[in-house]
Order: structure tokens, then sequence, then C-alpha cells
């Protein structure tokens, strides 16, 4: 298991917890496990990038927009998605993943159909940052 | 749950006190052992949603309550326009109606069981199932467009039906109101791939067989007799729906805290059914519902096909076709006023009683057919709307969670667990072991428990009992 992602019990869905030195990198490890729910054993390749901007001044609603981004961006493009980056800017943050397109007929995890604003929190601790929300499969 | 926090008024029906707090009223239906297995989170966010404006009547929960996002799974609410009330996304969920869709076969058990390892072979490989599984029919966004506006209708102008489905399919297949306009380009993106998809998690496809009927004449009516084999399509309106709650979830979050709306919790993203916010929702979540019931005719049209290449004379024809993720707007009486109403079911079917005109003919005297899906390895229910429910015409949908996924993680392991299903005469075909084992049948309540309290609460009647046989889980 990643050390820098976890998981909470929630009774229909799951909870994810990303953890990190910085509040992106926390987003980013978050944007880990959600994905990690989703994906087979193979581990998917890095040969496809997607970027993308977003404006949000609430870094609660910036996790679950950032987290809901990727899937809608993965999902319409066909990517299984597997490295994370994130930059901020005040309101403006800045994405980026790496992946390799959907192999159709192999082992899976379980869809994410959304992230959610249950459970929903970032917060600071003694320099490291956790980011945590229930997200709907 | 605490059942020392709650008022018993019937062996099946208890209130929340309301003390000193300010909100509407609470009910819960069930029996004692299903409300104590409750986690203490369905009450508090049951009392959430009772906090919300313009709510008419009480904030309930179905025998089969667990804790969800926002409104509990099993969460039923009705909201008053013309008294400030709202509509909520969270009242409604990701996955916009969300249902069953009911075949019933000519066929018996004896008739596929010589066939039935070759039946479920086909029905994996002709039912797209699955994370990123996606289908061979393709929209552009004009075609989309009419998807939306004519719901299940439009999957029948395209040949994949028959003309008779559609008057079983709640709203004859297309509600009124859908506002494509009102839905994001991604949304509309993320379904190209996704028409006649079966979709993961809770999702499935599964032959079952009537093992016991409760109501002779009910099951009549529906046309079900013992040892019939029936199937039943459980999915919703994918990736479009997906994206339309997620992106009203931010924006109504946003809206009721402009409008002045206090949400005791931001879940419940809300805002007044009569803004230009409330509006756009409601257009968009209509647009998702006839995607979900056009996608579960197709879903309808490639299970025909796949029973036909196996079983050459067989034929299916639709029992029903119900969603449980669903606001409505239907009229209600009241405290002996009617009214109109929107009605948020999360995780809850409806269930009109006899005699209700929206019912076809052929059920309008054994009421309405509700469907209670239960887990794939002890079997689901057929029931009938009873007249004089007290939930706005509501039941459970589901035999619902008694256990999170994370610990049928650690306590199943996928592949030993469809190997013992198959030795207890359950086929399972996935491409997901670790799916597999979240959806242990020990993961969920006892489904005897959920139909009897659900009877015994005066929701709906037990109508028929199905065994699964073989299941395409997503």
């Amino acid at each position: 298991m990643n050390p820098a992602f976890d998981f909470f019990d929630h009774d229909a869905d799951i909870g994810i917890v990303g953890h990190g030195s910085t509040l992106e990198a926390a987003f980013e490890t978050a944007a880990q496990a959600m994905f990690s729910i989703m994906a087979g054993p193979a581990n998917p390749g890095r040969s496809a990038h997607l970027a993308f901007e977003f404006e949000e001044s609430d870094v609660e609603l910036a996790l679950v927009t950032w987290l809901n981004r990727l899937l809608a961006e993965a999902r319409s493009q066909g990517l299984m998605l597997a490295d994370f980056k994130l930059a901020r800017n005040g309101e403006r943050w800045r994405g980026e993943a790496w992946g390799s397109p959907w192999m159709q007929g192999a082992e899976s995890g379980v869809e994410v159909k959304g992230a959610t604003l249950t459970m929903l929190s970032v917060k600071e601790n003694d320099g490291q940052w956790e980011a945590r929300c229930v997200v709907d499969v | 749950m605490d059942l020392h926090l709650l008022k018993q008024l019937t062996p099946y029906c208890w209130d929340l006190p309301l003390g000193n707090e300010k909100r509407g009223p609470v009910r819960l239906y069930g029996s004692e052992p299903l409300l104590a297995s409750m986690d203490d989170k369905v009450l508090e966010q049951i009392a959430n949603v009772a906090r919300l404006p313009g709510l008419a009547g009480a904030a309930m929960t179905m025998p089969d309550a667990h804790w969800g996002y926002g409104f509990p799974i099993g969460g039923v609410a009705a909201f008053d326009a013309e008294e400030g009330g709202i509509i909520s996304a969270g009242g409604v969920g990701f996955d916009i109606s969300c249902g069953i869709r009911c075949l019933r076969a000519n066929l018996d058990i004896a008739d596929i069981a010589p066939h039935l390892q070759r039946l479920a072979d086909q029905l994996f490989r002709d039912i797209p199932a699955g994370v990123g599984e996606e289908g061979d029919i393709r929209l552009d966004e004009d075609e989309l467009d009419r998807v939306m506006r004519q719901g299940a209708g439009w999957a029948l102008k395209r040949g994949y039906g028959e003309a008779e489905d559609l008057a079983c399919i709640e709203e004859h297949g297309c509600v009124a109101g859908a506002a494509p306009a009102q839905v994001s380009p991604l949304a509309k993106k993320r379904q190209r791939g996704e028409m006649g998809t079966l979709g993961s998690g809770n999702h499935y496809l599964e032959v079952q067989v009537v093992e016991k009927i409760h109501d002779p004449a009910a099951a009549a009516a529906f046309g079900l007799h013992e040892g019939q084999v029936v199937v039943s399509i459980h999915c919703g309106s994918r990736g479009l729906g997906h994206q339309i709650g997620t992106d009203y979830l931010v924006s109504l979050a946003k809206a009721a805290s402009r409008l002045g709306i206090r949400l005791p919790d931001r879940e419940l993203a809300c805002a007044p059914i009569h803004s230009p916010e409330g509006q756009a929702y409601l257009g968009a979540m209509n647009a998702a519902i006839n995607v979900a019931l056009a996608n579960r005719q197709l879903l309808t049209h490639l299970t025909r096909q796949a029973f036909a290449r196996v079983i050459p004379d067989s034929r299916l024809e639709t029992l029903y076709d119900v969603s449980h993720n669903t606001c409505k707007v239907e009229t209600h009486e009241v405290e002996g006023r009617k009214r109109r109403l929107h009605i948020h079911r999360k995780g809850a079917t409806r269930a009109f009683p006899p005699g209700h005109p929206s019912l076809p003919e052929r059920y309008r005297e054994a009421g309405q057919p509700v469907i209670i899906g239960g887990s794939m390895g002890t079997g689901s229910y057929v029931l009938a709307g009873l007249a004089g429910n007290p939930a706005y015409a509501s039941a459970s949908h589901g035999a619902g969670r008694a256990m999170s996924r994370n610990q049928a993680l650690k306590r199943w392991h996928g592949r030993e667990l469809i190997d013992e299903l198959k030795h207890r005469g359950i086929l399972i075909r996935t491409r997901s072991m670790r799916g597999a084992a979240e959806e242990a049948p020990g993961a969920y309540k006892d489904v005897d428990l959920v139909a009897e309290a659900t009877e015994r609460a005066g929701l709906a009647k037990r109508v028929a009992f199905l065994r699964p046989k073989a299941c395409v889980k997503g």
C-alpha cells in the first residue's frame, strides 16, 4: 500500500485520504487513492497526458473540483490515470495527469461516479496536509 | 442506531422526537432489528434533511436505509415549491435515475438449466459491464439531445425494443421537463461511449427464477409463476448523470450559501425550486432520467439478443422499469390537503397504489410493481404498491448495505466468493474481483427482513421472491 494515501469506512461508498507535505501534494495523493479504486492489478502506463485549469477560492471545494475534473477528463478521453501534478496560484489551479488508455476487457476495480462533499476536509497539522472526502462508487 | 433516541409508534414505524430542535418531523420505517443495525449517521442525515426549507410532512427513511452522502440511502423527502421548498442534488445522488428494469421470460428454469453457462457467457460478451467498458452505440451531440428529450422512446425509434415496453416504464419511458441546454458539454462528452453500458459497483444484470409466490392474484397480474425465469437489470444514467451530479453539487452548494439557505451538511446542496439554479438542476436532472430510461431500454434489447442467440424461442417482456434515485413532481395529500410536491427518493422506489391512473391497465388492480434488488447470493423481491402507503407512495429499493466496502474487501476474496457461489448454483461473470468482494452477499442486510418490514410497514406487499441463477456484475 502507498503510505501517502489511505481509505476510511463509509457504509455505501469509500472514504479516501491523501497526505502530503503541501496542500497540493495531499490533493495529488488523494487523486492516487481515488484512481487506485478503479485500477486493476496491472500498472497503467504513462503514455497519455492531460492538463486543465480551474478557479476555486474554497480549498475544500477545490479538492472536490480537482477529483471530479480528473474523473470526467479520464472517462471522456478513455484514460486510466496514475500520476498527478497540481499547482496553485491564489484561486487559480492548474492540474496535470499521466496515464494510459483503458484496456477494454481487462480486470478492473470499481467505478468511482464522483467525489462528494461528505466528510470533506482539508487541513494542516505540524506541516503535514491531509485531504479527505467520500467518493461515490 | 441508538433506539433510545426514537419513539416507537408501531412495530414498524418510529419517530425521532423534536425536542427543542428547529426542524420538520423525522419518521423511520423498519423493524427493531433493522433499525438497531443501522449506523447512527442515518439518523443524523435524515434529521439534517428535515432542516431544509419547505419540507412537507416528515423526512423519512425506508427499511433498507443506510449511511449515504447528504441524504441517507433509502431517504424520502417532499418539498413544496409554493412554500419556499428546495430541490437538492444530494437528495437525488450522482447516479440519477438509477433503477431496475425487470423482464419476465416465456421460459421456466428447466428450459434454461442446460444452457445456463452458455447464457451467462453470452450475456457477459454482449453486455458492456465494468469500469471503462464502452458500448457500440455512439451518439453525436444532436442525437444525445434527442435521447435526453425522448428517453426510452428514442431507443424504440432506433429499433431497440418493442412498443409494449413503454407502457411498463414509469412515465411511459419519458419524463417531461428535460432541458439539455442545462447539461454541461463535459457531461455530454462523458456519455459518448456509455450508452448501452451497465456500469460498475452495485450494478448488475441477473438471470433469476421465481422461487416463491407470496400473493397469487398480484403475481398473476404481473404475469409471474413459480419456476419462471426473469431478468433484472440494475443501472442508471451513466457518465452523463454522474457529471450532472458533479456539476450541480458544487454550483447548488454555492447557490445555497448565496441565497441564505443554511445547510447542516454541504452535501445537501440545494436551491429553491422557484430559482434559476433550482430550475436549471431540475431540467438537467430530467434529461438524465431520460438517458437512464433509454440506457435500460438499450440493455433490454441487448439482453433479448443474447437470450435469442442461446435459446432462439425465448421471449422477454418488460414487467416494469422503476427508478430509485429521482426527484419527481407528484400530487399527494398532506394533512387533508392535496399538494403538488417535489418528492426526492434517494435509494427509494416509487410504489403507486392500486387504481393509480399512472399505472398500465394490466397492473391497475394489483398496484405498481416494486422491485427490491438483493445481493447476488441471496435474492430479490417483486412487491406491489399498497393503498394508504404513508410515505408518499415510496418503498425500499434494495437489501441495503450492512458493511462498508473496505470491511467487505478485508473479509472476502473475489475469486473464492465466485467459486463458492458457483458451488451453490449461481454463476457470476465479472471483470472485477475487487467489485465481487465488495458486493459479497454477507455485506448486505437480510433481504427477507427488509421485504417483510416493507410489507408490515404498509409500504408495499410481497408478491414474489426471485433467486439468482446467473449474474453479470459491473
